[in-house]
């Protein structure tokens, strides 16, 4: 099988993202395979997955992905697998350890400080109004005369 | 000859703009009348002479002079005339000069329209906008002069890059240009506001149209950038969460948070520097957008030429317009009382949440785009963030805003009573979540996504609707009291039911899109979900103007009737060395049919996809709609109407 691809690989033109003959027969694998493929970065290319992608290079990563998952291994073990080799930079989807937990916490913890803030203004707007003073209401009294 | 015109008439304009920064500003503090005329006049002529300068560029595309470095770069004798011209602006230069002349453009509109608007104001206004306009004629004349000559003129040129060659990117820079220049507008009202150190319900009334307007031009500029993607590049993608995408949808979220606290200022005197701080942010992020896009700091798909220096130059003019803006924000921020005072149900408080969400949801996905950026400066870590990034943190927000807008629109300003007016919504919600019932259980497949996004299209559609309904009143005559309503009212309803039929629209397309990638011979006929597929025939070497083309045909049947004939292309443009696939789709209301011919296999046949994207149209439908809805809005009477009144009451003594 991995000497098929190899052999396809080669007698390649140029490609046009996930083609027929990269796929595999197991319909589940494969489903696999692209989602896999979606969150992986083509390495290459201006900011395009490896499944959208044209270049040589990702159509050597989808046939990677697809022989790993051959080999039995799980999707995470797959993405491991890449990421080893061409860096946290092919993950489309960052790691949530050490400085990027601040990437992963900006949207909740602004949201919250949102909403706080945004509670407290609407908690000053809706106190009523000061009331008056002796000497604006004595000035009323006045105005209306009373 | 025209050439030099041009290039003599940019500098000119520059030389204005620069009088029209100085002096109506200082006529606007001394009170002298006639410096501060002096403005409207100066904007007009700058608005000529830059869109002279633009046509002399226009002219030497269409003639294909290629003296011109410009047009030996981008332009080639056999393209079309269409691609000629829109060539203008595919390149660096020349979409910096048509940036500079919509900014212009907008500044001698405030001359013309802005009669209603007090002198003061108006004279601070165009002063603001100009200094504007010299920052970018200086950027344009120092890093990149589209009308630099070549010694020696070759006979041809170089081609514009194929995958712009579409008359849907033709008109998309355009537009996109008028939303983000549109928010230079709403900047320099709310820098003239803080000079003057008065911002009132007036001032809201007036800065709203302009904002809308952007927002309009954004809206059609992003759907239209959206679905050129969707067809152009092969496999039916609409949206990547690419850098530059990412930069048109900043300040389309800000533009929209800006529309909605506007309103507030205009009703109740409530947001106020809230709102100013907006106006000035919604420009920034136009500013941070131009800066992304020219500086190539960010690895994009809309790869422009760019060079250090031209990134340096646009990040020194963003940080002095917002560093300025923003320190005048400080000084004059607390002298914005609110008048106005709510309860904590209210639409006040509604708007106030509909402005969180769709600030946060802008900061996310500025934070999520710029931090590869600072991953590598500050932590050494090269990463990337990407589609399923914003997937998770973005859709939230948008569920969110969908879910409180139709009980907010529907809530009284001052103080409401949720019980008793959120009453007709009940109704909508249960209509709604009936729909995802039956949804779920047609589906084939058990995913949750197609339901929800029927529950949520369902209930913000329905509820816009119940909402221009309950404005009818009671009784006889509704119908006729409902055409009655004003504009505004209409656009409303039209706009936030757009925004219900495009998050119908993605959902569904994610949730039930189909494929199929397969070899076939040609004449073998085969089923992709409903639909028989016949690969009818293949022919190579077709020759186009500037292009030879690969065409297939396919024959789809539907239980035996003919659907559609679809001609798939792969060309090839030998001048600028670059393949293109030209998908093939039959549109249609209920579902798209994508087909795409890829290459000549070795053993035989064809590589060919079909995908059927159910309900794809209806996404960029939901963002025309949501555009026509703006435009209601925008010729309602009362605008018209609070222009010629304040006229009527002219200029107060000084």
């Amino acid at each position: 099988m991995i000497r098929l691809i190899l052999c396809l690989m080669l007698l390649a033109s140029p490609v046009w993202a996930v083609e027929p003959n990269e796929m595999m027969n197991d319909p589940v694998l494969e489903q696999r395979a692209r989602d896999i493929s979606a969150g992986l970065r083509c390495p290459v290319c201006q900011n395009e997955s490896i499944d959208e992608s044209n270049a040589t290079l990702s159509r050597d990563l989808r046939l990677l992905v697809r022989e790993r998952l051959l080999e039995g291994d799980s999707n995470g073990e797959v993405v491991d697998y890449v990421t080893q080799r061409y860096g946290e930079f092919v993950l489309l989807k960052p790691r949530t350890t050490g400085s990027t937990l601040i990437l992963w916490a900006t949207a909740p913890v602004l949201l919250l400080l949102a909403l706080l803030v945004g509670w407290r203004s609407i908690g000053r707007q809706s106190r009523a109004p000061d009331p008056l003073s002796d000497d604006e209401q004595r000035r009323i009294d006045e105005l209306i005369g009373k | 000859m025209i050439t030099e015109l041009g290039h003599f008439a940019l500098i000119l304009a520059m030389g204005l703009a620069i009088f029209q920064s100085v002096v109506p500003m200082i006529g606007a503090q001394k009170g002298w009348r006639g410096w501060m005329a002096a403005g409207e006049a100066a904007a007009t002529a700058q608005f000529l002479l830059t869109a002279f300068s633009f046509a002399a560029l226009t002219y030497a595309f269409v003639v294909s002079d290629f003296s011109l470095r410009l047009v030996w770069l981008n332009s080639h004798i056999d393209k079309p005339i269409l691609y000629k011209i829109s060539g203008v602006w595919g390149n660096h230069e020349g979409s910096m000069l048509l940036w500079l002349l919509i900014l212009t453009l907008y500044g001698a509109a405030v001359a013309w329209f802005g009669n209603g608007l007090p002198m003061r104001l108006r004279a601070r206004v165009l002063s603001v906008q100009a200094a504007v306009s010299v920052s970018f004629f200086a950027f344009i004349l120092a890093t990149s002069n589209p009308f630099l000559r070549l010694a020696v003129p070759p006979f041809s040129g170089q081609d514009l890059n194929p995958l712009l060659q579409d008359p849907g990117l033709a008109f998309h820079p355009p537009f996109l240009y008028l939303g983000y220049v549109g928010l230079s507008m709403t900047f320099s009202f709310a820098v003239a506001a803080l000079i003057e150190g008065r911002v009132d319900a007036a001032w809201g009334r007036w800065v709203r149209p302009w904002t809308l307007a952007a927002w309009v031009f954004l809206t059609i500029g992003i759907a239209l950038g959206s679905w050129w993607a969707y067809y152009e590049l092969g496999w039916g993608g609409f949206w990547f969460w690419d850098p530059v995408e990412n930069a048109s949808l900043m300040p389309w979220l800000i533009a929209a948070a800006l529309l909605h606290s506007a309103i507030v200022v205009e009703k109740r005197e409530a947001l106020k520097s809230w709102t100013i701080l907006l106006a000035i942010i919604a420009f920034g992020f136009s500013l941070i957008g131009t800066f992304i896009v020219r500086s190539g700091l960010l690895t994009s798909v809309h790869a422009f030429a760019s060079d250090p220096f031209t990134g340096t130059f646009v990040l020194i003019i963003l940080a002095a317009f917002m560093g300025g803006a923003l320190v005048l924000f400080a000084m004059r921020a607390h002298e914005m009382e609110a008048q106005g005072v709510f309860g904590t149900i209210s639409r006040e408080s509604a708007l106030v949440l509909n402005n969180i969400l769709l600030a946060v949801s802008a900061i996310v996905v500025f934070v999520g785009t710029l931090w590869p950026l600072v991953a590598e400066l500050v932590f050494g870590r090269t990463l990337s963030v990407g589609p399923p990034f914003f997937n998770i943190f973005f859709t939230p927000f948008m569920i969110g805003l969908a879910l409180i807008l139709p009980i907010g629109s529907i809530l009284t300003w001052k103080r409401a009573k949720l019980a008793k007016q959120a009453r007709p919504m009940a109704g909508v919600l249960l209509f709604a979540v009936a729909c995802a019932v039956l949804t779920y259980a047609v589906q084939t497949g058990r995913s949750s996504l197609g339901p929800m996004g029927v529950a949520l299209g369902v209930w913000v559609v329905a509820g816009a609707l119940v909402d221009l309904w309950k404005r009818t009143g009671r009784g006889e005559a509704r119908l006729r009291r409902l055409m009655r309503l004003p504009r505004a009212d209409w656009g409303k309803t039209v706009s936030h039911a757009g925004l219900g039929v495009t998050m119908f629209g993605i959902a569904a397309l994610l949730a039930w899109e189909s494929e199929d990638i397969r070899v076939v011979q040609v004449g073998e006929s085969y089923d992709v979900g409903r639909y028989q597929v016949t690969l009818a025939d293949v022919e190579e070497g077709l020759q186009g103007p500037n292009y030879i083309s690969t065409m297939a045909t396919l024959n789809i049947t539907r239980r035996g009737r003919d659907v559609a004939v679809l001609t798939p292309e792969k060309r090839l443009y030998p001048i600028a060395g670059m393949p293109t696939t030209e998908a093939a789709i039959q549109n249609g209301i209920w579902r798209d049919l994508y087909v795409v011919i890829g290459d000549r296999q070795v053993a035989g046949g064809w590589a060919v996809r079909v995908y059927i994207k159910p309900f794809a149209n209806w996404i960029w439908g939901g963002c025309i709609v949501m555009a026509l809805g703006g435009a209601l809005s925008l010729s309602d009477r009362r605008h018209r109407v609070a222009a010629g009144a304040s006229r009527a009451n002219g200029v107060p003594a000084e």
